[in-house]
C-alpha cells in the first residue's frame, strides 16, 4: 500500500501528517462522546426507518394492493428502488476494488466509507424486492435446495434469478472486502481503547492480529485478489439488473445497450451520493486534511465521465428507437419525452445530463457547497432515470385500451422514505463507531512520502556546530 | 523448546526498511517485522516467499464455477425438466450470469478463509503484541540470536545507524514467536 513518492508530487494528505496523528485525527471522533448534531440527525434517520418499517408492516399485514401498481403498470416504485439502491453501492466497489487496481492513492480517504455505504445500500436495495414478494417469509424459495415440492428446482434461465445470485454475491464480497480493511484498524481500536467493552469487543473482531509482516503479505495479496474478483463482479451485478429489463421483449426495455448504461449510470449515481456523505462527514469529523478539496475535485472529474457514459446512452437510446423502424419503439421514446410522464424525463435529463456540466468549471468544483447541491441534485435524477425506464415503457403498452397511469400510494412513498432512514441511521453508526478512513491504508500514503517535517526534526536535535571565524576578536 | 531473540524498534518505514537489509547483509536472520501497515516492499527486503494464497483463490473458484455448471445443469436437464418459454432443457448460456457469481463467490470467500487459517487468526485470538505501538506508530524488527556469532554489541550499533528507538532481548518459546 505504502510507495515512495517524489517530493514534486503533491501529497494527497494536507499538513504533514505523522502516523500516530493519522490514528488520532481519525480515532478521535470515535473516542469523543456524539454531539448534538450526530443526535438530531440520528434520530430524524431512526425516526424516518420507523415510519419506513411501519408502512412496510401494513404492506406485509394487509397485500401489495395498498401499492398503487395496476394491470398494466405492475412493476413501479419498489423495482425503482431497488435499482436505485444497488447503483448507489457500485460507487463503493469502483473506489475500493477499480480504484486499487488502477493504483490510485487517493482512494485511501474515502474507500472505508464508500464501501459501508456500498453494505448500506444493497441492504436498502434487497428490502424492496422482499417485500416486493408479498410473503417474503417464502424468500428462502429462491435459493436452490432440495424441497419437498418435489424438489422443484429454480428456474436458471430467469435474469431474476440470476439477480438473486448477482446481489447475494454481491453483498457477501463487499462485506467481506470492507472487513478485510477493518482488521488492521480494528487491531488499533483494541490497543488503544480504555474502556474494557470497547477493547473486547474490538478484539474479538480484530482477530488476533499483530501486524505480523508475514501476515500483512498475505493480507496484501487477498487485498489484491478480492479487488481482482470485486471489479468483474461489480460490473456483472449491475449488468444483470439490466438484464431483468432487457430481456423482456417490451419496447424501451428490450436493448443491448443497457448493461453498459446501467454500470455507467450505477457508478455516477453512487460517485454522488459519496460525495453527499463525504462533504458532510469531513466537516463534522474535522476531516478535512484526510478529504481535501482535491480529492473532492478528482471525484467530481469521475462524475463528469460516468455522466458523460449516462449522457450518451441516454442519446444513444433515443437515437437508436428512431432509426429501429419500429413503430411501438418509437413510440415509447416519443412518450417519454413528450408523454404524460415528460416531467420526470426532462427532470432527468436536467439532473444527469445538464447539471454534471457544471464541473467542467473549477470554480465549481472546488465550491464545496455547490458540489454538495450537485451530488443531491444528481441523485434525485438517477432515482428518476429508474422510474422513467420502468414507468413510461409500462404504462402506455401495446394495446391503447390497457393504457393507464401510475401514481404512487402514501405507503411506497413511506417506504422509500423509510429506506433512506435505514441508509442513514447505518451510515450515522457506522461514523459512530467504526474509523471512517482506513487508518492504515493512509498511513502507507504518509509514512511512505520523504518526510522533510521529520528530518528537519532530527537536524534540531543534534545542532551542528559552525566555527565562525571572527576577525578581530583577537587584536 | 525456547530461542533467544533480538528485538529493535523503530519509529518509521525508511529505518525500518533499511535495518532489515542491514541485517540480511550481514546474514542475520529476521524472524518477522511488525508494523502499523503494509509496507511496500519490505517482503522482498526480508526475502519472504510469494503467498500461495492465489492458488487457493484459483482452484476453489475454479471448482465452485465447475459445480455449479453441473448443478443448473443436472436440475434444469435432468431432475426435474421443466419447459420454459421453449428453451431447450440444457440452456446453457443462460447459465453464465449464475456461473460466474458461484465463481466469484466461492473465490473471494476461499481467499480470505485461507487468509484466516495461513495467518492463525480467529474471532476473540488473544492477540500476542511483540512490543506495544506496533498496530499503530512502532515498527518492530524481529532477529534470532542464531548462534555464538550473534554479536549484540554490533547488532545494536548497525540498529543505531537507523535510529532505533531502543532495543531489547528476550527468551521467547517457538509457539510465541510464531
Amino acid at each position: 500500500m505504502s510507495e515512495v513518492m517524489s517530493a514534486l508530487r503533491r501529497p494527497w494528505i494536507q499538513g504533514q501528517k505523522s502516523i500516530t496523528q493519522v490514528t488520532n485525527d481519525v480515532f478521535a471522533p470515535m473516542e469523543r462522546r456524539p454531539g448534538a448534531a450526530w443526535w438530531a440527525a440520528f434520530l430524524v434517520s431512526f425516526g424516518v426507518m420507523s415510519a419506513g418499517f411501519t408502512a412496510i408492516a401494513y404492506e406485509v399485514s394487509t397485500g401489495i394492493g395498498t401499492w398503487g401498481l395496476n394491470r398494466t403498470v405492475g412493476w413501479a416504485f419498489d423495482i425503482t428502488n431497488f435499482v436505485f439502491w444497488i447503483g448507489i453501492g457500485h460507487a463503493g466497489t469502483l473506489i475500493s476494488a477499480i480504484l486499487f487496481l488502477f493504483r490510485q492513492k487517493w482512494r485511501t480517504s474515502v474507500n472505508r466509507s464508500a464501501e459501508a455505504m456500498t453494505l448500506f445500500a444493497v441492504m436498502c436495495a434487497g428490502l424492496f424486492p422482499l417485500i416486493h414478494m408479498g410473503r417474503p417469509w417464502l424468500a428462502h424459495w429462491m435459493f436452490p435446495y432440495p424441497n419437498t415440492r418435489g424438489s422443484l428446482w429454480i428456474n436458471f434461465r430467469s435474469p431474476l434469478v440470476w439477480d438473486f445470485f448477482a446481489i447475494s454475491t454481491y453483498f457477501t464480497i463487499s462485506l467481506m472486502f470492507w472487513y478485510v480493511g477493518l482488521i488492521p484498524d480494528l487491531a488499533t481500536i483494541r490497543d488503544r481503547a480504555q474502556s474494557r467493552l470497547r477493547r473486547k469487543l474490538a478484539g474479538i473482531f480484530a482477530l488476533g492480529w499483530n501486524a505480523s509482516y508475514r501476515t500483512w503479505q498475505r493480507y496484501e495479496i487477498v487485498y489484491l485478489l478480492l479487488a481482482g474478483l470485486g471489479t468483474p463482479l461489480v460490473i456483472s451485478v449491475h449488468t444483470i439488473v439490466s438484464w431483468d429489463f432487457a430481456t423482456a421483449v417490451l419496447p424501451g426495455w428490450h436493448a443491448t445497450i443497457f448493461p453498459p448504461y446501467f454500470v455507467a449510470g450505477a457508478i455516477f449515481s453512487g460517485l454522488a451520493m459519496v460525495l453527499t456523505l463525504m462533504l458532510v462527514a469531513r466537516k463534522v469529523m474535522h476531516l478535512e486534511d484526510y478529504i481535501t478539496v482535491r480529492h473532492v475535485e478528482t471525484m467530481c472529474k469521475l462524475i463528469i465521465a460516468t455522466g458523460g457514459i449516462v449522457a450518451l446512452s441516454y442519446m444513444t437510446e433515443f437515437f437508436t428507437a428512431m432509426y429501429s423502424g419500429n413503430r411501438y419503439e418509437m413510440f415509447v421514446f416519443w412518450n417519454r419525452a413528450l408523454g404524460p410522464f415528460a416531467w420526470a424525463y426532462w427532470t432527468m435529463v436536467t439532473c444527469n445530463v445538464v447539471s454534471p456540466q457544471l464541473l467542467w468549471i473549477r470554480k465549481v468544483r472546488t465550491n464545496l457547497v455547490a458540489v454538495f447541491f450537485l451530488s443531491i441534485v444528481i441523485n434525485v435524477g438517477m432515482w428518476f432515470e429508474r422510474f422513467v425506464i420502468i414507468v413510461t415503457s409500462l404504462h402506455r403498452d401495446f394495446l391503447p385500451a390497457n393504457w393507464w397511469t401510475y401514481k404512487p400510494t402514501i405507503i411506497e412513498v413511506t417506504t422509500l422514505l423509510g429506506s433512506f432512514g435505514l441508509f442513514f441511521t447505518a451510515f450515522l453508526l457506522f461514523c459512530r463507531f467504526l474509523p471512517v478512513i482506513a487508518v492504515a491504508e493512509v498511513k502507507g500514503v504518509v509514512g511512505g512520502r520523504p518526510h522533510e517535517g521529520r528530518r528537519l526534526e532530527h537536524e534540531a536535535e543534534r545542532p551542528r556546530l559552525v566555527e565562525i571565524p571572527v576577525e578581530g576578536v583577537q587584536a | 523448546m525456547s530461542r533467544r531473540v533480538f528485538i529493535g524498534v523503530f519509529d518509521n518505514e525508511e529505518d525500518t526498511m533499511g535495518a532489515v537489509q542491514a541485517s540480511r547483509a550481514r546474514g542475520l536472520k529476521v524472524i518477522d517485522v511488525y508494523a502499523p501497515y503494509a509496507v511496500h516492499g519490505l517482503d522482498r527486503a526480508m526475502g519472504l516467499e510469494p503467498s500461495k494464497i492465489p492458488w487457493v483463490c484459483f482452484a476453489l473458484g475454479v471448482a465452485g464455477a465447475a459445480f455449479k455448471v453441473w448443478f443448473e445443469y443436472w436440475t434444469t436437464a435432468v431432475d426435474w425438466p421443466i419447459n420454459v418459454g421453449g428453451k431447450p432443457w440444457n440452456s446453457l448460456p443462460a447459465f453464465v450470469p449464475v456461473t460466474f457469481e458461484v465463481m466469484v463467490l466461492c473465490a473471494g470467500v476461499s481467499t480470505v478463509i485461507a487468509l484466516l487459517i495461513a495467518s492463525r487468526l480467529w474471532p476473540g485470538k488473544r492477540p500476542e503484541l511483540l512490543v506495544p505501538g506496533v498496530t499503530d506508530n512502532r515498527f518492530a524488527v524481529l532477529l534470532e540470536e542464531s548462534d555464538a556469532t550473534f554479536d549484540k554489541e554490533r547488532v545494536t550499533e548497525m540498529f543505531e545507524d537507523f535510529n532505533v528507538l531502543y532495543t531489547e532481548e528476550r527468551a521467547e518459546s517457538e509457539q510465541e514467536v510464531r
